[in-house]
């Protein structure tokens, strides 16, 4: 061997026994995303089997979609890391530009379908339904990191006018999404927004700036009564879920009853009862953890934290390595949008955030959900695949 | 170059992995440091709901005194959950208790049974509301039967003996009321699903199963404030469905109390009246088939009494209806009892309508100072119409018209009120006189009392008779042409009848004829009013020209005393006429009772001091006899009250209702034998209240009769905890 790469020149090598299908991969992300599909798979399992059984329903239904769910996302990640993540900044616009038509067309009564006070749903043929405010997710962090380093690469940090553009960009689907009163979708956009720009480098002011904004907007909202009644009560109830322990406070008290009552090791998978006595709402989406917690026990709960801590790490691991300044401010806002969004999830499980609609990443049941943690972990993954000037991808 | 976006990456990163490790921190904090208590809620780890009834409301007349209220009644309830505990899953204890209460077995049984499930009956006997609420099994038990029970708690485990409030109605001065205090009846499952639908807001509880709700009259209108609020009592139960303990508990609130305009006295009195009336009319061979009677404040629009013949005891309610005895209610072979003649009948209003015929002519150009011919008949369109007893009297002036009630000279004034419209072909925006005034007079809409019980009537002419064709050509037309095939095949003759009367019908029936305008006018044809109706618009020409919505109610009161809700009057129209003209139908309708049609009744009556405005009215009904009517108010110099008696298939208005009529006057005004003393009206303190009842400490109005109206058991107190009692 020795010999060979005294031979071998330093520059990368083109053959295609060296350019092996997989090289540049990271693996550990891609590892611990898998753990958390399984691990969600076997508790959306647990959360379903009663009802559907009670219902009269095969028990493995939830189970069989969710695993093609699961299916679905991995191939979608796998094209998406075929690929060069500079194809997303070429198509950035398109995509955008569909995620807010899609927004668009659920506010249209016909279209749009309504689950759990959020009008955010498309009806499909089949019983499916497509959520456009997941893939605004996507869009939103691939557009915004082209807007906030196209045209400045040599100046590195994006000027007033990058940033209010940015904002504007942003603002739209917020706005569509808001409409949608889905307020949990709305916090994870104004974080992903957070995370791109101070990647970015704006001016600490902006920032400031942009916190304090949310922080005014929410409390005219409150004053005008934009906020919904049931919105305010989530929020009381989130404060003291005994103050309604059967309306807002149900879910709440619920599923800390489901959680506080794991301890160590947990009641064991399928043996829960609190979660196989159908108390928890919502269960095998936004209360996915709860079954976590129940079942699995502090230990498999802090398993399941631990894996997302792990991806996140890699994913700004791959941010600060990033060949160039759009793949960084991608990669972050996919950190950041994942690291809001499991701290929304969970927190609302263990009853440190009010309950908004947001599932858990990689572990909730739901199509859309699943298949956009994919892409964006796919993107981050050809991001990351080019720090290793190995790699051909498929469109450079 | 490391730039600054690497730095503030590194910072984002621990940013993250503090809110990691939160989570994780809460996670020990609820699943190890706190996870004993958790362990225990999750054994319980469900709640279920027990609603408690709220007292229903008392329903008061102006005075104070309870016209609806509640009693106290002895109920045996099984809690089903103990039972199945017991060894024979509570066979042996429902043997027992049938013994006890000298009841079947299967009565119990039956009782226990929650609806829907195998062998249930019908609601309501079987059980809709919660398993974990006891289940009431016999009503009315005697004290001696309760305490047995209680006493030997070992052998009736489950079973309780408690007081409850039920629904009574105490019928001072024997006063019936049935239409206007309605009745309740159990809510349906079609109501409840359709609350869901609606959805109800966050601090309702809602309608529950077992409920009752207001069905119809005041106990309707105002069902949200006479029935409270339910308790809750939030229980948890394990899995087994063992109760282990109480989550939360929200007393149940009281319904309010609801003080009526009627005077429960005169109520009684008028209902009476209307009564004998109806018999005035059977004695002289008339059906007197049904009737109406309306006092009305014609200061404010407050009802003081209305009666309604036939009429039903509504004791009837109490404990639920039987079906044998809601179809005699609904029976029009009993004349349908149900509905409210006052409010809900219609009737051709006959000549006490003339005043708007005189208040439209007078508007429109005719001079109330000159003179009218009054011929014994008069001839228009080829067709001839009548005087009522083909009387004439000559050249009189209007208000001798109205005296006399002189059906010609409102002929000829609808003729050529009809004419100048352009007749058959009308000019555009034609006036259409008579038919507005009337709507002004508040004929032809609802008449916005609070009730569920308010109809529009119908106003003849001109509009009427285009929206009626609008509504109904298409299928005139269709029998016009295709004919009447199902008749035919019984009656070849009256098909071929039909037939031409939609041919008409189909081509002329827009049409507004002389004939039509000419029956308007005197209150027949097409017009058709409720007795309240035309009691609203003769208080509307007493006090000056207002109609008032009519209103049974004056206040909601708090159990207290206070008062949670006045109810004002309002204004429904005000009568676009000149004082000249109001001041003309006042004069002519007093001076009727002087020489007019009004006056026989009236011999006698202290005219002098006491002057009544009165208008007479005898309706004629094809194929009926005659609809006695009798329209006043007094005194006419200052008026307070309007009366208003109508008796259908009773003959003449002064010979049927108008002694009845006057016979309430004479107690409103404490008139004995020609002696006006005012401290013997029949309203205490000579008037109308103006004040609300006051309320005592238990909750019971302040009024002298109080402890004889309510029974022994009930007066101690009544509206008081249905918890107390028994149990102890």
């Amino acid at each position: 061997m020795t010999y060979w790469s005294s031979e071998t020149p330093k520059a990368p090598s083109r053959n295609r026994f060296n350019d092996s299908f997989f090289i540049g991969y990271d693996w550990v992300l891609i590892t611990c995303a898998l753990l958390l599909s399984i691990i969600g798979s076997a508790l959306v399992y647990s959360a379903s089997k009663q009802r559907l059984f009670d219902a009269g329903i095969n028990t493995d239904f939830y189970l069989q979609r969710h695993i093609f769910n699961i299916i679905v996302g991995i191939v979608l990640a796998l094209i998406v890391s075929r690929f060069s993540f500079r194809t997303a900044r070429a198509y950035a616009i398109i995509i955008y530009g569909v995620a807010v038509v899609g927004l668009m067309l659920v506010l249209v009564p016909g279209i749009g379908k309504s689950q759990g006070g959020a009008q955010a749903w498309i009806a499909l043929p089949g019983g499916f339904t497509f959520q456009p405010s997941e893939f605004t997710k996507v869009a939103l962090i691939t557009l915004l990191a082209m807007v906030l380093t196209e045209r400045r690469d040599s100046e590195l940090v994006p000027d007033d006018r990058d940033v209010l553009f940015g904002l504007a960009l942003a603002g739209i689907p917020a706005l569509l999404v808001l409409l949608q009163n889905d307020f949990g979708t709305v916090m994870i956009i104004g974080a992903t927004l957070l995370s791109v720009m101070v990647v970015a480098g704006v001016k600490l002011r902006w920032i400031y700036g942009s916190i304090s904004a949310v922080i005014l907007a929410g409390f005219i909202a409150s004053k005008l009564n934009f906020i919904k009644d049931y919105q305010l009560k989530r929020l009381a109830t989130f404060v003291d879920p005994t103050l309604d322990p059967l309306g807002a406070g149900y879910n709440t008290l619920q599923a800390r009853i489901a959680i506080g009552s794991g301890g160590w090791f947990g009641q064991g998978l399928l043996s829960g009862p609190q979660t196989q006595g159908k108390y928890v709402p919502a269960q095998r989406t936004d209360f996915i953890f709860t079954v976590a917690g129940e079942e699995l026990g502090f230990l498999g709960s802090t398993l399941i934290i631990f894996l997302i801590a792990m991806i996140l790490y890699r994913l700004t691991k791959i941010a600060i390595n990033s060949p160039d300044r759009f793949g960084r401010l991608a990669a972050a806002g996919v950190a950041g949008w994942f690291a809001v969004q499991t701290f929304e999830n969970i927190g609302m499980n263990l009853g440190i955030m009010p309950v908004t609609g947001v599932p858990l990443p990689f572990v909730s049941y739901g199509g859309s959900s699943m298949f956009v943690s994919w892409m964006a972990l796919g993107l981050v993954v050809a991001i990351g695949r080019e720090i290793d000037d190995r790699v051909t991808p498929l469109i450079r | 170059m490391k730039d600054k976006s690497i730095i503030r990456l590194k910072i984002i990163r621990v940013i993250f992995f503090s809110l990691m490790i939160t989570l994780v921190g809460r996670l020990f904090y609820l699943q190890i440091s706190t996870g004993e208590n958790f362990v225990k809620a999750s054994q319980r780890n469900a709640f279920r709901e027990i609603y408690s009834q709220p007292v229903r409301g008392l329903i008061l007349d102006q005075v104070g005194r309870p016209v609806v209220s509640n009693k106290s009644t002895l109920i045996v309830s099984v809690n089903t959950r103990v039972l199945e505990n017991t060894e024979d899953k509570g066979a042996s204890v429902i043997a027992r208790l049938a013994q006890n209460l000298n009841i079947p077995e299967s009565d119990i049984k039956d009782r226990l049974t929650p609806c829907g499930t195998k062998g249930a009956k019908k609601p309501p006997i079987c059980w809709s509301g919660s398993l974990f609420q006891p289940i009431p099994v016999a009503q009315n038990v005697s004290n001696t039967v309760a305490l047995e029970i209680m006493e030997k708690r070992s052998l009736f485990p489950g079973v309780t003996a408690e007081l409850i409030a039920i629904r009574d109605i105490p019928k001072p001065f024997g006063v019936n009321m049935a239409h206007i205090i309605g009745y309740v009846g159990p809510v349906t499952d079609i109501e409840i699903e359709k609350q869901k639908q609606v959805g109800i807001s966050a601090d309702d509880i809602g309608l529950q199963n077992n409920d009752s709700i207001g069905r119809s009259g005041v106990e309707r209108f105002y069902d949200t404030w006479l029935r409270g609020k339910p308790g809750i009592k939030v229980i948890a139960v394990d899995k087994a469905a063992n109760i282990k303990g109480v989550v939360s508990e929200t007393e149940s609130e009281a319904g309010k109390y609801v003080v009526l305009n009627v005077d429960a006295k005169l109520q009684s009195l008028v209902e009476e009246q209307l009564s004998a009336a109806i018999d005035r009319a059977r004695s002289k061979n008339y059906v007197g088939e049904a009737g109406a009677a309306v006092v009305v404040d014609v200061k404010n629009g407050n009802i003081l009494a209305m009666a309604t013949y036939p009429s039903y005891d509504p004791r009837i309610w109490l404990g639920g209806i039987t079906n044998e005895q809601f179809e005699l209610l609904s029976n029009p072979k009993n004349g349908i009892p149900l509905i409210s003649r006052a409010t809900q009948g219609l009737f051709a209003p006959a000549s006490i309508y003339k005043v708007i015929t005189t208040a439209a002519a007078a508007e429109n150009g005719f001079d109330l100072n000159g003179t009218y011919q009054c011929p014994p008949q008069l001839e228009i369109g080829n067709r001839v119409f009548r005087n009522y007893e083909s009387k004439g009297f000559g050249a009189i002036s209007l208000q001798r018209a109205i005296e006399v009630s002189c059906d010609t000279v409102f002929y000829d004034i609808a003729n050529t009120l009809w004419l100048r419209d352009g007749g058959l072909s009308p000019i555009d925006n034609p006036v259409d006189a008579v038919e507005k005034m009337s709507f002004a007079f508040g004929l032809g809409s609802k008449t916005g009392i609070d009730l569920p019980e308010d109809v529009k009537g119908r106003v003849g002419g001109r509009i009427f008779k285009k929206d009626f064709w609008d509504k109904n050509h298409e299928v005139w037309c269709d029998r016009a042409e295709n004919g009447y095939p199902e008749v035919f095949a019984k009656d070849p003759d009256r098909a071929k009848m039909l037939q031409k009367f939609a041919t008409e019908n189909c081509t002329e029936g827009m049409r507004f004829r002389a004939g039509d305008a000419v029956n308007s006018s005197i209150g027949q044809g097409d017009t058709v009013v409720s007795p309240l109706q035309m009691a609203m618009a003769y208080a509307a020409i007493a006090n000056g020209g207002t109609v008032y919505e009519p209103r049974i109610v004056k206040a909601v009161m708090n159990a207290d005393g206070s008062v949670a809700e006045k109810i004002e009057p309002k204004v429904k129209s005000v009568l676009p006429i000149s004082s000249e003209t109001l001041n003309y139908l006042q004069k002519s309708l007093k001076s009727t009772t002087v020489s007019g049609t009004g006056a026989p009744p009236f011999v006698g009556f202290p005219l002098s001091r006491i002057p009544v405005a009165t208008k007479t009215g005898t309706g004629e009904v094809l194929g009926k006899q005659s609809t006695s009517w009798f329209a006043s108010y007094a005194p006419a110099d200052n008026p307070q009250y309007a009366i208003v008696m109508m008796v259908a298939q009773g003959g003449t208005g002064s010979g049927t209702s108008a002694p009845s009529v006057r016979r309430i006057y004479e107690e409103l005004f404490g008139i004995r034998g020609g002696v006006i003393d005012p401290a013997t009206s029949i309203l205490e303190g000579g008037s109308p209240r103006t004040t609300l009842p006051t309320i005592r400490t238990d909750g019971l109005p302040d009024y002298p009769e109080i402890d004889e109206l309510l029974n022994p058991t009930a007066s101690s107190s009544p509206t008081v905890a249905t918890k107390a009692g028994a149990k102890r």
